[in-house]
This record gives C-alpha cells, structure tokens and sequence, in this order.
C-alpha cells in the first residue's frame, strides 16, 4: 500500500484534517457568537477541542504518508 | 450549495449550518477523487475484483470490520440498546468475536491455500458446479437486493433526520457508489471502507464521552436506567435464566447457540461480503490477523453504538416507541442516534456525525456491489456463461456489472419504497441462507467424508427449511412456541432459533445424503479439507507477531468484559 502510489493512510490524513479544521473553526465561531439555543454541555464547547485533536491527528498522517515520503 | 440545501424540506430531526454542509460535501468529492486516482490501479481482474490482493492486514482488518459497520447497523443497534438494554451488546461480542477468531485461526488457511475468488468458488472445488451454482445465484440475487433496501433506508434516515428528497439522496449516493466502483473496483471500496471507519469513530465517539460526563459516569447512568426501565436493561447474562424476566424475550441457549455458534459463525465466515476483505490480504499471515485486528475493534464498537441507546434511555427527555406506535411529532426508537447526535454535537460536528452515516451507508451499498460484482462475474458468468474470454474482457464485465448492479438496487429501493413489508422480507430472505451455508462449508473444511451431492442437499433442504419455519410463523403467529421455544419471543429471537434449526436440517441432510454417496479420494480433497492439507506456517515469528496471541488476547479481554457486566 506504500511506494506504487498514494496510500490509504493519506487520504485518512487528509479527511482528518480537513474536517478538524472546519470543525475548530465553527468551535472558535461559537464561542465568539455564543447560539440561542445551544447544545447541552455547550460550554465545554466540544467542537473545538475535538476538531484540534483531529486535525492534529491528520496532520500526522499527512506528514507521515505524503506521496513520495519513505515510511 | 443554496441549490442543493433548497432540496432539503422544513420537517427534520436536525438543522445543519453552512460548516456541516461543506463538511458533507468534502466527503462526495473525497470518495470520487480517490475511485478515479484508482482506476489506473484496477486493470486487470486480480486487481479488480481482488484489490490486487496486497492488502496489509490493517486495511483488510478494519475494511472486514468497515463492511458490517454501515450506518443501519449503528442506527437500529442503538435503537435496540434503547429498547432492550445492554442485551444488543451480544451481536458484538458474543455474537461476532469468536466467530471472527475461528475464521482468522481454522477457516482462512483454506480459504487462501485454495486461492479461491469467492466463498461459491470454495464450494465449487469442494462439492461441485450445482452447490457453487446455487450459493452463487442466491448470493447475487440477495445482495443485489439487498444494496437496494439499504439505498432506501439511507434515503428515508435522511429524510427524517435532515428533512432530504428521498430521489435526492437514492440518486446522489448511487451515481457516487457506481462512478467508484465501476473506475476502481474492489480496491476503491476497500479504501473507502477505512475512510469509513475513521469518520465512524471520529463523528460517534463523543458522544458516548459527553452523555458520560452528563450522566456523572457509569455508575450514575446503570441507577438511572433502573429507574426508567429497569435493572435488567444493564445485565448482559444474569436475566437470560428464563425467557420472562429479561427484555428480549431470550433464554440463554438462544444466544450461545443461536446467535454465537450458528449465526454469527455463518455470517462471519460464509458471507462472501466481509470474507472477500480478508481474501485481498496480501499474504497468509495478513489474511489471519485482519479478522483478529477487526475482532479486537469490533469489541469497542459497543461504545459507540449500545452506550448511546443507553444514554439516550437515561437522558432522552421524550420516550421513544416502536416504528408502529409513533404519534405526530414522537420519535422511534431507531431515532435515538440522531437525536443523541443533536443533543451534543454543534455546528461541525453535526456535519460529521452525518457524514459517518452517509459514509456508512454508501460503504454498505459499496460492498454489496462489489461483492455482487464478483459473484456474478467468476460464479455465474464466466462458471456458466463464457468460460474462456480474455481477461480485460472479465474486467469489462466487472465495470458493467457494478454499473447495472447500482441500477437494480435503485430499482429495488423504489420496489421497497411502494411496498414498505419487502424490506422486512428481503431481510429475512438473506438470513435463511447464512446458517445453512455455515453448515455446508463447514462440514466441508472439517470432514473429508462429506461428499458433492451431500453439499448441495444438505445446502437445498437446510435453506428450505428455514424459509418453511419463517413461513409458519408468518402464517400461524402460535407456531413460534415451536420455533423459538416460547410464545413470548421476539424477532430476534426467533431469528436465533430459526437460524439454529436450519443448520441442524442442513448437518443432518449433508451427513446422511455423505453415508449414501461415493466419497472423493484423498488427492481430490487435498488443500480443501482439514487433516488432508498441509497448512503453512505463518513463520518463525515472536510470540507478540503470531495471529494466535493475539487471538487468544482478545478472548481473554471478552471474557472479562462479560464477566464485569453479567
């Protein structure tokens, strides 16, 4: 899966960190514009932690699988 | 964007923003990128139909787990969390582990020393052309139908939830499925699948972890389920004495012998569409450890999937009722998911839970596909149609076949749409087949006397007695105190003893059909039956390498997981 192409583990990367971004991004948007009516537990404001740790983790496996990169 | 959300109707479970929507729409345009980066990857039929058979036994592992993984399992398993408490969590451990080890440790080596293309193709070297003929046919016919009721169950999941066109969502899944399918075959649903598998954990996982901080743990979520429902809804084993005094209507023997000696050993290690993931393994050692490493998750799906029906039983502020009692504005039980989803997850994250059911889906419709594809194209077509064309000739067919199999599910999903009762009987058509095909196979691996006619009639009568027993109950609701021991029995229930009745049929069939038969010498049966096969070693390896400790590591992890939640 590694060498003759692109791997799998880089589009998971890929998929990762674009989804983290966009969800932290909607997290910081929350928290400046605070919504009417809010999820429950809102205040933890779990999409941003969570969308850091997955863009945190698919930039990992971008790095880590980037076409051309011996693993 | 505004286009496409215009299609979108007022009545919805959620609201999406404008980040989910992109969040959706990245996911479309990912899965057709990554068929068309494959289609100069799939130009011969190895590759097509087999991925190349290069898998490492990461990807074949989580793509075996991916493949049962779709979006109707997490929706209607958590609903039956909701409905009948921490009993669901049976169809994961008990009812998948041991038969995921026993395909991995006894069934894979025959399986891949064979070098079959399929579980038919296995019967074909075993028994003959009628046994592979007809697993073939009613594996093809099944699964193409089958694409079709879950195309339909995704296009009414995200009517209710989203409020979507259900033409919308049929054709804009389909349309995908088939263009990366047909351009990258077996590979493309294979990565597709560990997409899937990351966008499941990545858009569920929070909310078992919120719906615990909210409930103050677990220790406060079983006191609050035993006020709501009952103590029982919390115990895996200690209510299964009796079939009264758990919620399923189940006694023991049902689930140890129903559910994990028959059913889940025959789905398992029969059904062509989880077994072709671990046959693209690309060596023997791979191809026993990828039923391990998706033994091992499969064990943890249940925080996903049962704790959120748990939670949703504890916290839900609505109750929830069975599809025929839902009033105006009321919720099914198989909306508890969704409406969890909704309760935790803002902006964003709601776009992803909603991708990981759409990617559920679609990867459903996916396998159902591709294994369609190769069935009708090794087992039918070439077995009994066109025996020696070149081999882009079989790819060819391969392309056509996902393109026309997407076609007939669209068509089946608006056959179920007319009549909502088909989905009901389209999924129990598929389950008489799997418990009689274990027995077949089988009997096929382990006993050497087993002969061809043998195969096919114990195969015939066990799938027909299955049908007739399904059949009576349909007829005469008072038969099930004969079919699944009780008149108090559930669906699931009579599944688990209807599915152990048939297999019995079909061992009797076969073993008495095999003492009236001539049997096959031993040179015919070598690298097909066990005690007449030389197994490879897997290789002078360390002890952590070797697929049987890690085997028994996850027996070990089951059997304390049981224990704590007897």
């Amino acid at each position: 899966m590694h060498g003759s192409g692109i791997s799998i583990w880089f589009f998971i990367g890929l998929s990762l960190l674009v989804n983290g971004v966009l969800i932290a991004g909607a997290g910081i948007w929350e928290w400046a514009h605070p919504p009417l009516n809010p999820v429950v537990l809102f205040h933890l404001h779990a999409n941003l932690w969570w969308g850091v740790v997955l863009a945190a983790f698919g930039a990992l496996y971008c790095y880590k699988f980037v076409p051309g990169r011996e693993s | 964007m505004m286009a496409a959300m215009a299609l979108f109707q007022a009545t919805r479970l959620v609201h999406l923003s404008p980040v989910d929507v992109v969040i959706i729409a990245f996911y479309f345009a990912l899965v057709l990128a990554i068929g068309f980066y494959l289609k100069s990857r799939a130009n011969t039929s190895e590759d097509f139909f087999m991925a190349g058979r290069e898998m490492t036994a990461w990807v074949a592992g989580l793509s075996f787990l991916s493949a049962n993984l779709g979006a109707l399992e997490l929706m209607g398993w958590a609903g039956s969390a909701y409905q009948y408490g921490i009993l669901a969590t049976h169809w994961y451990w008990i009812g998948a582990i041991p038969a995921m080890l026993f395909l991995a440790l006894i069934m894979m080596p025959f399986y891949y020393i064979s070098k079959t293309h399929s579980v038919p193709g296995y019967l074909k070297l075993r028994f003959g052309e009628s046994s592979r003929a007809l697993s073939a046919i009613s594996f093809a016919f099944m699964t193409v139908l089958m694409s079709g009721v879950n195309m339909f169950a995704m296009a009414k999941v995200m009517q209710i939830v989203l409020g979507w066109d259900i033409n919308f969502s049929i054709w804009v899944s389909s349309l995908t499925v088939a263009v990366y399918v047909a351009l990258g075959g077996l590979r493309s649903a294979i990565f597709n699948e560990v997409l899937q598998f990351f966008l499941i954990w990545a858009g569920a996982l929070l909310i078992p972890i919120l719906g615990l901080y909210e409930t103050g743990g677990w220790g406060n979520l079983k006191v609050l389920i035993t006020q709501r429902a009952s103590a029982q809804y919390v115990h895996l084993w200690s209510g299964l004495g009796s079939f009264t005094t758990n919620p399923m209507g189940i006694h023991w023997t049902g689930i140890v012998f129903g559910l994990g000696a028959i059913i889940s050993m025959g789905y398992w290690t029969t059904d062509f569409l989880v077994v072709q993931r671990v046959l693209t393994a690309k060596d023997l050692r791979s191809a026993e450890i990828a039923p391990i490493i998706g033994a091992g998750f499969k064990m943890l799906v249940p925080f996903i999937v049962i704790l959120p029906g748990l939670l949703g039983l504890a916290v839900l502020p609505v109750k929830l009722t069975a599809e025929s009692a839902v009033t105006a504005g009321g919720h099914s039980y198989n909306d508890v998911l969704p409406l969890m989803l909704a309760r935790y997850c803002g902006p964003g994250l709601l776009g992803l839970g909603i991708t990981a059911l759409i990617a559920g889906f679609m990867s459903g419709m996916a396998g159902n596909v591709s294994a369609f594809t190769t069935v009708w194209t090794y087992d039918i077509y070439r077995a009994l149609i066109k025996k020696d064309a070149p081999d882009h000739h079989y790819v060819n067919m391969g392309r056509w076949t996902t393109v026309i199999g997407v076609l007939i599910s669209v068509g089946t999903a608006y056959l179920v749409m007319q009549f909502a009762s088909i989905m009901d009987y389209v999924q129990a058509l598929f389950s008489f087949f799997i418990a009689p095909l274990f027995g077949t196979v089988i009997l096929g691996m382990l006993w050497k006397r087993a002969t061809g006619p043998a195969g096919f009639w114990g195969l015939l009568c066990g799938t027909l007695s299955s049908i007739s027993m399904w059949a009576w109950v349909k007829v005469d609701p008072s038969a099930l105190r004969y079919v699944a021991l009780s008149p108090n029995a559930k669906a699931l229930a009579q599944d688990m003893y209807q599915a152990l009745w048939s297999f019995l049929v079909c061992v009797t069939v076969t073993v008495a059909v095999s003492f009236a038969t001539k049997p096959k010498s031993a040179a015919e049966l070598t690298g097909l039956v066990y005690g007449l096969t030389e197994v490879p070693s897997v290789g002078d390896l360390p002890l952590y390498k070797k697929p049987i400790f890690w085997a028994a590591v996850v027996i070990v992890v089951l059997v304390i997981l049981n224990v704590l939640l007897w």
